[in-house]
């Protein structure tokens, strides 16, 4: 399926871009370069001569390779992007996700389908592993602001830990903001008067 | 989202004001009351003043529409910028969301496939998807200009004082031309070096077309005198102070920064190229404006009174200070204010020279989306031999350039506005007076280096009128198109 074809991949987050090769070379696709942000690109594309190009939609590249593929005169092997398919509901996916790519000219769609649909895969199952990295360590740090909040008014108001805590959720309650904000405040005042 | 059925949250607080007057007064400036505050024209500076407008002013609007706007770090994003950091936007109801992208191509598909509503784009962009190069479909409008000028151009220091070598002093012309630049690309050719390799932005970006422009009318050949190529603004410096470009044009603050630094020296401005050329769009897809016209007017107005406080001179330091957060420009504050205060550091022994029109927010019909700009940058695409296919110039441009939202927005402000929609350009080296308007405009000179004249009646004519060009089709073909 995958028959020769070369992939060129430019992602500067080096976690998603390595799930992406690992996909990709298992495959049996030839994954030729994982290129840094700020390389000279039409020599990294004349060298590679890549035939499918998988780039990171927040890479300010981009507008290069929508230039590669403006002068064809000068490249032999001008590239299309992806999105001249007719394919809607999956580049509307793709941009949902981050991906954008980019393939030479002759290239069928049902031979780059499956490196498309394994980058959005990808990026998506990475946007998903992100929102909960950052959920968790959001709710680590708000935690330990509460804990904080909690000794600063058991060592105040002389509480035990859990007469605080129902204190301050008490607190919250009564101004309608969220615990985390009603520990930030407390904390803030604390520093004001010592 | 539409207006009919978008996400409005309204706070039935009993301070809900009527939203807008129902009928729009074409004659001369009109006083609009709302809610007992008097804004219009003159009355807009006085209640934006020099503080944050929504300290001053009371809502106008209470529902909530949520809109989604696309920029780049760049100063010419200043209108939306401004227009929430000041509260405008929220002002008209707006509750918008700016985002930054990282480049123009993923700025013109979250636009095509919905993930924005609008934002800032090259003009050349959503023409490009209307002629049918651009690799997405969806058809797109503007009707919003959001800048005149603001571009530059730099080289490297190593081609600066090569050049100065062939002829000393050739940055002193008014405007310099690229003349000199010339014989230090012959001088290479005969050396069989390498060409010299500038870049710009995007192949539709008024940057590409300038520098082109510039550099061809000294006969250098920008196809194959040099190597041209496509970098993207924040690399722009770095490119050139690691060597791999000789020089560039980008907007601002790019070309202050290369300056400031010492990495490269600025030899001419979109400004002295062009007077008063038209810069970025505020695009959306035609889709997009036809389900919501309201919330465009709204934008649009939103934008005018922003651009209105921008140009004012007393504002630029305070423009600058907001824009260069991280979050926007992320740039030195004193580097984004060079230009915006009227500040030009061209090289000439590194002098500062004093050119207030480096950036044109809302001056001289700033914001009015001209068919005959679109048309122009049209003829540079066919010039360049970006387009393959005979067309009618103008029933493209008429599609993509939409005038009367702009008209609507600005006559609900009592802010004058044009009643035409093409102008000819190179005939004014000074202020004049546009009297085809809702009432007299001061419009700023729109004169091209080379003193060449553009008449939007007769566009196969302008193309023809360039003897170094990469046409694909021939003129034969392109006047039966455009009788």
């Amino acid at each position: 399926m995958s028959g020769d074809l070369t992939v060129l991949l430019i992602d500067d987050c080096p976690e998603r871009v390595g799930l992406l090769k690992d996909t990709l070379s298992e495959s049996g696709y030839h994954v030729v370069a994982v290129v840094e942000p700020g390389l000279d690109l039409y020599r990294v594309f004349a060298r590679y001569e890549p035939d499918i190009v998988i780039v990171d939609m927040d890479s300010p590249d981009r507008d290069t390779f929508e230039h590669m593929r403006s002068i064809s005169s000068s490249n032999p092997r001008p590239i299309v992007m992806f999105a001249s398919d007719d394919d809607q509901a999956t580049i509307k996916r793709a941009v949902a996700s981050g991906v954008s790519a980019y393939v030479v000219d002759n290239l069928s769609t049902r031979r780059v389908r499956p490196v498309i649909d394994a980058a959005i895969a990808r990026f998506e199952q990475f946007q998903s592993l992100r929102t909960e990295l950052d959920a968790a360590r959001t709710s680590l740090e708000e935690r330990k602001i509460i804990e904080k909040a909690k000794g600063v008014l058991m060592q105040r108001k002389n509480l035990d830990e859990p007469a605080a805590y129902r204190a301050m959720q008490k607190m919250a309650m009564d101004r309608n903001c969220k615990l985390v904000d009603l520990a930030k405040s407390l904390i803030a005042a604390a520093e004001l008067l010592t | 989202m539409t207006d009919n059925n978008d996400k409005t949250n309204d706070k039935s607080d009993g301070q809900s004001v009527r939203p807008i007057p129902d009928k729009i007064d074409r004659g001369r400036r009109r006083f609009i009351s709302r809610g007992g505050v008097v804004l219009g024209a003159t009355g807009l500076n006085a209640v934006v003043g020099n503080a944050p407008a929504s300290t001053r002013a009371p809502a106008i609007r209470s529902r909530n529409t949520q809109l989604r706007l696309g920029f780049l770090p760049l100063t010419d994003s200043a209108s939306l910028v401004v227009a929430a950091e000041l509260g405008i936007f929220a002002r008209y109801g707006l509750d918008v969301e700016l985002i930054k992208e990282a480049s123009w191509a993923t700025i013109r598909d979250k636009v095509a496939y919905g993930a924005l509503d609008a934002a800032q784009m090259l003009a050349g962009q959503p023409l490009a998807v209307e002629l049918g190069i651009a690799p997405v479909k969806e058809p797109m409008q503007t009707s919003f200009s959001l800048d005149l000028n603001g571009n530059g151009i730099t080289l490297g220091r190593a081609l600066c004082e090569a050049v100065e070598t062939h002829h000393p002093g050739w940055l002193d012309g008014e405007p310099p031309t690229a003349d000199a630049l010339k014989l230090e690309v012959e001088a290479r050719r005969e050396r069989h070096e390498k060409p010299l390799r500038f870049a710009m932005v995007s192949p539709f970006s008024r940057h590409n077309y300038e520098l082109r422009y510039w550099l061809a009318a000294a006969g250098i050949d920008p196809d194959k005198d040099i190597d041209l190529v496509v970098v993207p603004p924040v690399q722009m410096v770095n490119h050139l102070g690691e060597g791999g470009i000789d020089g560039f044009c980008v907007g601002e603050p790019w070309n202050s920064i290369a300056v400031r630094s010492g990495i490269g020296c600025q030899v001419i401005s979109s400004y002295e190229i062009w007077n008063n050329g038209p810069e970025k769009v505020l695009g959306t897809t035609r889709e997009f404006a036809r389900r919501n016209p309201e919330t465009l007017r709204l934008v649009h107005m939103a934008l005018i009174e922003a651009s209105q406080w921008i140009d004012d001179v007393e504002n630029r330091q305070q423009v600058a200070e907001i824009i260069a957060a991280p979050r926007y420009v992320n740039a030195p504050p004193s580097v984004v204010a060079i230009t915006l205060n009227g500040h030009y550091a061209r090289a000439r022994n590194g002098q500062q020279q004093s050119l207030s029109d480096f950036t044109v927010f809302s001056r001289y019909a700033a914001n009015f989306p001209w068919r005959s700009h679109g048309a122009w940058f049209v003829t540079q695409m066919y010039r360049w031999g970006q387009i393959e296919e005979s067309v009618n110039i103008r029933s493209i441009v008429e599609s993509v350039y939409r005038p009367d939202p702009y008209r609507h927005a600005a006559a609900e402000l009592g802010h004058p506005y044009p009643l035409l929609d093409y102008k000819p350009e190179g005939t004014h080296s000074s202020v004049w007076q546009l009297k085809s308007a809702s009432e007299n405009i001061d419009m700023g000179p729109d004169r091209f280096f080379d003193d060449k004249r553009f008449d939007p009646g007769a566009l196969v004519d302008y193309i023809r009128s360039f003897d170094l060009n990469h046409m694909k089709v021939s003129l034969a073909e392109l006047e039966t198109q455009n009788v």
